[in-house]
């Protein structure tokens, strides 16, 4: 399995922006012990990555690795919807559609 | 007007669209927002980019322009179109995109509670980057399809146009409207940002699209109320004709012109006044172009220079006609004493042929104007587009200190126009032709009927056309009705009889 290369915008402190890094965290370390990277980038700090990404909202989670980029917005609290978006979901809950796509 | 606004704490920034600074007395409400509400191709974008583009060219202010709905490429081609090279003004760091714009790519999954502190974040960080004074936002209907959390999205964009405030730049967001004359905007925006509500319109009214402006509110400052007729001028923009905010100040002269036609400039009083407006009304064939001629020469004999705007006669036609009363049109134009400028007048909307008479009058520099015919422009506008466009005209003429002699065709056997309705009382003087069937012949009689400020002849009296031009004769004496279009003869002993009647009134 290809580790996945995930990067995540936050503001500062805000308390959707701490919840996504920590349900983030306890996804990954739940579904993918030792296969992630998590990169966790402040738009307050470094506002020009928000440019160049484009980012509208924040907590923004984008997924570089595997391809296809995919973009998740919220805090991360809506675990099924997370896990389908990141193709973490068991592989027989694909529909046949969503199995073509990969 | 500038010493009265200085008392109010609400300072404003010129936006320096043409015009809009006049109707909203002083331009946009100073380090505040102001929602920029229209239907879809009301000029809503034109508008948000003008802002900028203004604040550049004129106040050296640079902007940032946060595009929600197209592309920054779609919208540096499409204001190209305008004259407005946005590459260059990003080059030299005076215009700077946020490109907040929907891609296929970008769709996005949302799972739970957040914020656009990411935009919001990019605003701050264009703003520092190039020392902006001015935001734009276009539009912001599209957020709100892009994103489903409507009332987060509302909230949020509240707390941008807060943050913008404590930035001290003065912005304007864009919004859709459904109607034309309903709710301010769709999606409740209006509630945020409520402050300042600036509405453009587009609608149809009688097949025809005329455009307005206006300023629904300022809070805590005044604006003029209602709406404006605005067009869109290639290479210029939005330029709002602000009719009512046009001063009366035009000086008088008691200085006489002639009319170009002896025996006219007698019946006048000894010739028109050099700065004044003259209608002249008449049938089709009574002879308001060869007046329109005389005048023309007129003019040229006595150096001065001419300029025609023809709406219903092409430039041969024209020429041709001259030539047949024995005057030449080609040599005063070599000569560069005339301008002649043949158009139809369903070429453009009337705004669009306002801003351009305004122009050419202004660059040509015309001791006298004449429109032949003026009530041909009444088919391309409404009732209330055309009265406006008459005032609009007539108050620059005025204030150019120009002759202006309009022509007005009324039906064949006399009456009013629409034209006449909306010009007559701001005309100087009338001049009414007309038909005048005598003994059953068709014979043509001219009248002065109004000559502000001046004594003129009372009388009808008939006039001749042969090579050599108009030819004015003797009154009529023995027919009344004329000018109602119902000629009857009078018995000459009643006539007399009736002169006698009233001898004690000085006549």
């Amino acid at each position: 399995m290809e580790k996945y290369e995930l990067q995540l915008f936050i503001t500062g402190q805000t308390p959707p922006s701490q919840r996504a890094v920590s349900n983030l965290r306890s996804l990954c370390e739940h579904f993918l012990p030792g296969k992630y990277e998590i990169t966790v980038i402040d738009v307050l700090e470094n506002p020009q990555s928000a440019e160049n990404e484009r980012i509208l909202a924040t907590p923004t989670l984008i997924r570089i690795r595997p391809k296809p980029l995919r973009r998740i917005i919220g805090d991360l609290s809506e675990t099924q919807k997370v896990m389908f978006a990141l193709d973490l979901a068991p592989r027989q809950e694909l529909t046949p559609t969503q199995e073509n796509d990969k | 007007m500038s010493e009265v606004l200085a008392t109010y704490p609400i300072e404003k920034i010129p936006t320096g669209i043409p015009g809009f600074d006049l109707i909203s007395l002083g331009g946009l409400p100073k380090g505040r927002t102001t929602l920029i509400a229209g239907t879809a191709g009301s000029a809503k974008t034109v508008f948000a980019a003008q802002f900028l583009t203004e604040g550049i060219s004129r106040h050296d202010e640079a902007g940032v322009f946060v595009t929600f709905e197209e592309s920054p490429e779609d919208i540096r081609r499409n204001m190209k179109t305008l004259g407005w090279d946005i590459a260059k003004l990003e080059k030299s760091r005076k215009w700077i995109f946020v490109d907040a714009a929907p891609r296929v790519d970008d769709q996005a999954v949302e799972t739970g509670e957040y914020d656009l502190g990411g935009l919001l974040a990019r605003i701050e960080h264009a703003v520092k980057s190039v020392n902006a004074t001015r935001v734009s936002m276009d539009s912001l209907g599209a957020i709100f399809n892009h994103l489903t959390a409507t009332t987060l999205v509302r909230r949020e964009l509240f707390r941008i146009s807060t943050a913008t405030k404590k930035m001290g730049v003065t912005a304007v967001m864009t919004s859709e409207r459904s109607d034309e004359y309903g709710a301010i905007a769709r999606f409740g925006v209006e509630e945020f940002v409520a402050d300042n509500v600036v509405i453009l319109r587009n609608p149809l009214e009688g097949e025809k699209r005329r455009r307005t402006i206006e300023v629904l509110k300022y809070r805590g400052t005044y604006h003029q109320k209602g709406e404006w007729p605005f067009t869109i001028v290639p290479g210029e923009g939005i330029v709002v004709i602000p009719l009512s905010a046009i001063e009366l100040k035009q000086r008088s002269s008691n200085i006489r012109i002639s009319s170009g036609v002896e025996e006219l400039d007698r019946m006048c009083g000894g010739g028109f006044y050099r700065d004044s407006i003259i209608l002249l009304s008449g049938a089709t064939g009574t002879g308001k172009t060869l007046t329109v001629t005389h005048f023309i020469q007129g003019g040229v004999t006595n150096g001065e220079r001419c300029l025609l705007f023809a709406f219903e006669e092409s430039r041969d036609q024209i020429f041709r006609n001259a030539q047949g009363w024995g005057f030449d049109f080609e040599a005063m134009e070599d000569e560069g004493k005339l301008k002649v400028i043949c158009e139809y007048p369903e070429v453009s909307g009337l705004e669009d042929h306002l801003i351009r008479m305004k122009d050419i009058i202004a660059e040509y520099q015309p001791n006298r104007v004449a429109i032949d015919s003026f009530s041909a422009l009444e088919r391309v506008s409404t009732i209330k587009g055309f009265r406006e466009f008459v005032i609009g005209l007539t108050s620059f003429i005025k204030q150019s200190e120009v002759a202006g002699l309009f022509t007005a065709t009324t039906p064949l056997m006399g009456g009013a126009s629409v034209t006449e309705t909306h010009i007559s009382t701001i005309t100087d003087s009338i001049i009414l032709l007309r038909y005048v069937e005598l003994f059953g012949e068709m014979r043509r009689g001219v009248t002065v009927l109004k000559m502000r400020g001046s004594k003129h002849d009372k009388d009808i009296r008939e006039f001749t056309i042969d090579s050599g031009g108009m030819h004015i004769g003797k009154p009529f004496r023995n027919v009344g009705g004329i000018l109602v279009g119902h000629p009857v003869q009078v018995d000459g002993a009643e006539i007399d009889r009736l002169g006698s009647l009233f001898q004690e009134d000085g006549r």
